[in-house]
């Protein structure tokens, strides 16, 4: 009797103290960040080029390169992913080639980045020869998100209960009708959300863009697809790893890292309003 | 009575598994037949069979389904047509996640044949004809979801009469259902036979018993008896028949 109630005590006491470190290591995280780089924050921050071999000025150009690269990439990125998705649950099969199609692509993200960075070199930037570009580097965080957006389709698609399909079916509706009015728009939130996750992950990825698209300075705006870019991530980087006068540089560097959590925090938290707003429409 | 179906020596198999075995029958035009019998005898993979739900399936049919002079498994059928012919309403009420309006409108919109203007005028006699018009009609806007499940099935019967089948077929539809939705229902039918052919699955004999004009009663596969309503429930003909609907078994 006595030994069951230690047990109890010491198991709730487990789960409280575990969750308080997790707490405590995520607000240590974002203080550390927030303190070392809010100061910098300002609209000229914001929308200045870099200055004096980067130890002045804002990270305009590095804000427009990853807002660019992450644009194209989910353009690229969301029409195939979708449309590969719907593919694989409602018109696959057989289904022994659908599960190897899938287990392939679980494989495929579960990849370290740095090696779809390689992949990007030899096939976009030097096979395909668009050199050092956004179009490069956009296509690359294209093949790293592409498995999270079929994912994403595809569970949420499983997801629709099969009564809806069979209505549709029963009032007939061709497979086409069935898959364009019933299905997609019940699967539609969870698509969307998963997607938009996925924007966060390509805007703070620097590994892929490495070799492909980023580049240490510039001080103008790209003007094509086919040019390089700064970008925030490998902003950040480049000035810890490469800067000439860290005293400066480094404030700049933890400044930039505020703009890019921002950034991903307003994409996730825009993903989970959507989500919450379509679930509480839906009631099945 | 005019004969509108004809199935003759249907048979079915999922897989290895025969479930209707040489099934012969006729139904009759502007009627209700009713389907009963013990669960798992074949009722609802019977009543998939006229508007071939079967084939989302993967089941071996062979016979002949005759409506309108063609038999709807040859290969010259367009299903698709076929089921705006023979509407469907299943067992748990199954409205789309989308407006009262855009449900009953669903089957004339896939179609693409009717303007606004008259996909309005049908949806409003579809909801008229099951009853639902004045319930809703200051919220045709509003998700289905927000609906009772009495009249959840009631749109799903708007929704598949708004084609204007010549058929409906109905799979235990109101075992979900509370007695008060249940009896709706079941005048409803009474009244629709007016204007369709109703071939309702039931589990409930005294269901079959009050709005059918005929009655089939299968077992194990097979179609044991079939006739008059009035008749098979004073006088059966078979012996399993008579255990059934006094309910010896079921
Ligand atoms: N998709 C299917 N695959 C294999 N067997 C099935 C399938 N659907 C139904 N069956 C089988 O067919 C038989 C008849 O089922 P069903 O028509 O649903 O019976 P009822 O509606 O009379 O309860 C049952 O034995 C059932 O297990
Ligand atoms: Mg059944």
């Amino acid at each position: 009797m006595k030994k069951r109630k230690i047990l109890e005590f010491a198991g709730e006491w487990a789960l409280k103290l575990s969750v308080g470190i997790s707490l405590a290591f995520l607000f240590l995280f974002l203080f550390m960040i927030f303190s070392k780089g809010a100061g910098r924050l300002s609209i000229s921050f914001l929308t200045q080029m870099p200055k004096n071999g980067m130890t002045e000025g804002g990270i305009f150009p590095a804000i427009i390169g990853t807002l660019s690269l992450t644009l194209l990439s989910m353009l690229i990125a969301f029409p195939l992913g979708v449309l590969s998705g719907i593919f694989l649950s409602e018109y696959g099969k057989p289904a022994w080639l659908v599960s190897i199609i899938k287990t392939s692509i679980n494989t495929l993200s579960g990849t370290p980045s740095i090696v779809f960075g390689l992949f990007g070199l030899s096939v976009f930037v030097i096979g395909f020869n668009m050199g050092v570009s956004i179009l490069s580097g956009s296509l690359t965080l294209a093949v790293l998100i592409l498995p999270i957006i079929i994912n994403a389709t595809v569970e949420s698609i499983k997801s629709v209960p099969f009564d809806f399909r069979e209505a549709a079916f029963s009032l007939g509706a061709t497979k086409r009708q069935v898959i364009t009015r019933v299905i997609l728009p019940a699967a539609a939130p969870g698509i969307l959300t998963g997607s938009i996750i996925s924007v966060g992950r390509a805007a703070g990825e620097t590994a892929p863009i490495l070799f492909t698209a980023a580049t240490f300075y510039t001080r103008r705006l790209p003007k094509s697809v086919m040019d390089e870019v700064m970008a925030m991530p490998y902003h950040i980087y480049a000035l810890m790893t490469e800067g000439t006068a860290p005293e400066s540089q480094v404030p700049i560097a933890y400044g930039t890292a505020v703009v890019l959590l921002l950034l991903v925090l307003i994409i996730n938290g825009t993903a989970i309003l959507i989500r919450y707003r379509m679930r509480k429409r839906r009631n099945w | 009575m005019k004969e509108l179906i004809k199935v003759r020596d249907l048979n079915l198999h999922f897989k290895e598994l025969h479930v209707l075995k040489s099934i012969n029958m006729e139904i009759y035009d502007k009627t209700v037949t009713s389907v009963i019998g013990p669960s798992g005898c074949g009722k609802s993979t019977y009543l998939r069979c006229f508007n071939r739900m079967n084939d989302l399936k993967d089941a071996a049919i062979d016979g002949e389904i005759i409506l309108d002079e063609e038999n709807i498994y040859s290969r010259a059928t367009d299903v698709t047509s076929l089921r705006m012919k023979v509407g469907m309403v299943f067992q748990k009420p199954n409205p789309f996640p989308k407006s009262i309006f855009e449900n009953t409108a669903f089957g004339l919109k896939i179609q693409g044949k009717m303007k606004g203007s008259e996909i309005e005028g049908r949806v409003e006699q579809s909801l008229r004809d099951v009853w639902l018009w004045d319930e809703v009609k200051d919220r045709l806007k509003d998700s289905a979801m927000s609906l009772s499940g009495g009249q959840q099935q009631r749109l799903c019967m708007a929704r598949a009469l708004a084609t204007n089948p010549e058929i409906i077929l109905l799979d235990e539809p109101t075992s979900a259902l509370d007695p008060r939705s249940t009896n709706k229902i079941e005048e409803l039918c009474v009244e629709l036979k007016k204007e369709v052919t109703i071939l309702i699955v039931t589990h409930n004999i005294a269901q079959a018993a009050r709005i059918s004009d005929y009655t089939a009663f299968l077992y194990l596969g097979e179609l044991v008896e079939y006739g008059e309503t009035k008749l098979m429930f004073t006088v059966p003909k078979d012996k399993k028949t008579e255990e059934y609907i006094s309910g010896k078994f079921g």
